[in-house]
């Protein structure tokens, strides 16, 4: 099997996060491997080893795990977190006329560099802690014209049958989904718990390639935006209000606040 | 004037209150077609500002899912020549959203929280600390919007159902689906729609009678901390936050919640927001319009009581 696994670098959560120019300001911001797709990195790892002869993903598994990022150089940093945890490879996309992409371009570029690559399963993690769109797995795709399966809470992989099964909760319910490969995938924060990388893990990932790749090696150029931002203006941290302690009628009180305000 | 598609999506053939919103927002830019798929649940639309009511069949959206949404969509634009494609901003609907964008090479604006005349949206975003207006620059501009952002505006809806066929694409018959259990509904409101939402956290220690109680005394809906729903003490389907789900009600009771910043943002958009927490340095009192500080096991039963004391 050959498994590609989306990432990205976002701004730490704990970053205050500001807007200049109409894109967020990523320079200015700590920047870490966004954390929904280490569970990706996880699941991939874990469908790996449970069809590896040695029980371990890498060389003598028979398969394969490639990242594949888009974002400035220093994204690569994102891609060796990635590859200490154990993927084997990685392929960065990086163009100055990538800056401030929106989803459309991302799941665009995201695509072409997956078509040359073969793979059987994409997987992703279900969004991103800065853009937070949660769309661009769909947009995937649906540009490569492959079975979606997205906010998997779990997976299951038959390489002999080129089948995948995942169970998702939704505002429906709970389903079982079935498709064969190729496939893209999302999956929940629950599936998995991301491993840490070990001192040797981080030593063997030092070795592996990165393949930068710029829109042209892609066959693609620059296209304008599909939307604009007008204008983001900070709203005023929202003001602590009342702070009352409980001494017996903390309850009543908040009723009757909340009468005087009239939202009850 | 537009001509707007707005995408009416049921659960269990119950069509939810955002599907309203979806009208009140469209008719401000023009005229309003409502896209039904699968079944005619045109009597359930009948308070709404709606100029025409297409149904779509020959795609399975039970069995395909979002894809064959987007192949229903996607046939009702081009017959209709909609300027204007509106979904609710859930997890199925911006995928929705997004892929049509694909098909169509449409600019896609999601979670929106207002939207003008002049198709300029509004949106909240970096857990609300900055408020962002944007517009779609292609001819055809996709939009999904929050639930619970907009008063509904009445009006009337056309009485006769157009019915439309759509042929599935082939990569939508890729993935199926092979069972469904439909998510047991309790008689609360729903999460994203309720105007009144209590949420409990690992302060409850798993006791959720008080929260529940609170609730049921507001008419709200029950929210959970994802601390909460990790110790199976409520259902995923319940937590709130950024990998739960977006609320924005007028009102937020938030119940032995610290205020993670991964929970602040699925709730930091509602309009006020009511804290009761034991602890006097916990961070949820930061964005508290009014806190608490107290045993939500002592504070909850007590505003419960003055609730139904009101009655
Ligand atoms: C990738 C990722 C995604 C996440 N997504 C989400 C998400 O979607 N939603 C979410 O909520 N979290 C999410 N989290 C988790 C988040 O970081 C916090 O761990 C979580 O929100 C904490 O839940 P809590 O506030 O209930 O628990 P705690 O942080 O443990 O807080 C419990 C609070 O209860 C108070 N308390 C205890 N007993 C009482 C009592 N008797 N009366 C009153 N107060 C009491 C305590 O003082 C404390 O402030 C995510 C984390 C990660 C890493």
């Amino acid at each position: 099997m050959k498994i590609a696994v989306c990432v990205k670098q976002v701004p730490d959560s704990w970053a205050e996060k500001k807007m200049v120019n109409g894109s967020l300001d990523r320079a200015g911001v700590d920047a870490v491997l966004n954390d929904l797709d280490e569970y990706a990195v996880e699941e991939a790892l874990k469908i790996i080893e449970a069809h590896s002869p040695t029980g371990e993903a890498g060389e003598g598994s028979g398969h394969s795990i490639t990242l594949i990022t888009m974002g400035p150089d220093r994204a690569s940093e994102a891609l060796r977190k990635g590859l200490s945890m154990g993927a084997d490879s990685a392929i960065h996309i990086s163009d100055s006329a990538l800056a401030g992409a929106d989803s459309l371009l991302t799941s665009h570029v995201l695509a072409e560099a997956i078509k040359s690559g073969n793979f059987d399963l994409v997987l992703c993690g279900t969004e991103s802690t800065d853009a937070r769109m949660s769309v661009v797995p769909a947009m995937i795709a649906e540009r490569l014209g492959w079975a979606q399966l997205t906010f998997a809470g779990s997976v299951v992989v038959d390489p002999a049958a080129t089948k995948v099964e995942i169970s998702r909760v939704t505002e429906i319910g709970a389903e079982k989904m079935q498709a064969q490969f190729p496939a893209v995938i999302s999956v929940v924060e629950k599936i998995n718990e991301p491993r840490y990388p070990s001192f040797k893990g981080i030593m063997a990932a030092k070795k592996k390639s990165i393949e930068v790749k710029a829109l042209a090696d892609l066959g693609l150029s620059a296209t304008p935006a599909w939307s604009n931002v007008k204008d983001a203006t900070p709203r005023p941290a929202r003001a602590a209000g009342l702070k009352v302690e409980d001494s017996g009628n903390g309850g009543s009180d908040l009723v009757n606040y909340l009468a005087e305000k009239r939202v009850i | 004037m537009s001509s707007v598609a707005i995408l009416i999506e049921t659960i269990d053939g119950v069509v939810p209150k955002s599907a309203g919103e979806l009208a009140t927002f469209a008719k401000r830019m023009g005229e309003v077609t409502a896209v039904m798929v699968g079944g005619d649940c045109s009597s359930q639309l009948t308070n709404y500002s709606i100029d025409s009511l297409v149904q779509v069949d020959g795609v399975d959206v039970s069995k395909f899912g979002v894809p064959a949404y987007v192949d229903a969509i996607a046939a009702v634009i081009a017959a209709k020549n909609c300027d204007v494609l509106l979904v609710t901003s859930g997890a199925r609907g911006k995928e929705i959203a997004g892929r049509v964008a694909v098909r169509t090479n449409s600019g896609v604006i999601t979670d929106a929280i207002d939207i003008d005349s002049e198709k300029i949206a509004t949106q909240s975003i970096f857990g609300g600390s900055t408020t962002v207006h944007s517009q779609v620059t292609t001819p055809l501009a996709i939009f999904t919007m929050r639930s619970n952002s907009v008063e509904i505006v009445e009006g009337a809806c056309a009485t006769s159902v157009e019915k439309l066929s759509a042929t599935p694409s082939t990569a939508t018959l890729k993935a199926e689906v092979l069972a469904l259990e439909p998510l047991v509904k309790g008689g609360r409101p729903e999460l994203t729609e309720a105007a009144i939402v209590v949420s409990g956290g690992r302060g409850t220690n798993g006791d959720f009678s008080a929260v529940e109680a609170f609730a049921d005394s507001l008419g709200a809906a029950v929210g959970a901390s994802r601390a909460a729903t990790d110790a199976g003490w409520y259902p995923h389907s319940h937590q709130v936050g950024q990998t739960g789900k977006t609320v924005s009600p007028s009102l937020y009771v938030a119940c032995g919640i610290s205020g993670a910043i991964q929970h602040r943002a699925g709730m930091q958009t509602s309009k006020m927001i009511v804290a009761i927490n034991k602890d006097p340095e916990a961070p949820i009192f930061e964005l508290a319009d009014y806190g608490v500080v107290g045993d939500l096991f002592a504070v909850l039963p007590s505003a419960t009581a003055a609730i139904s004391a009101r009655k």
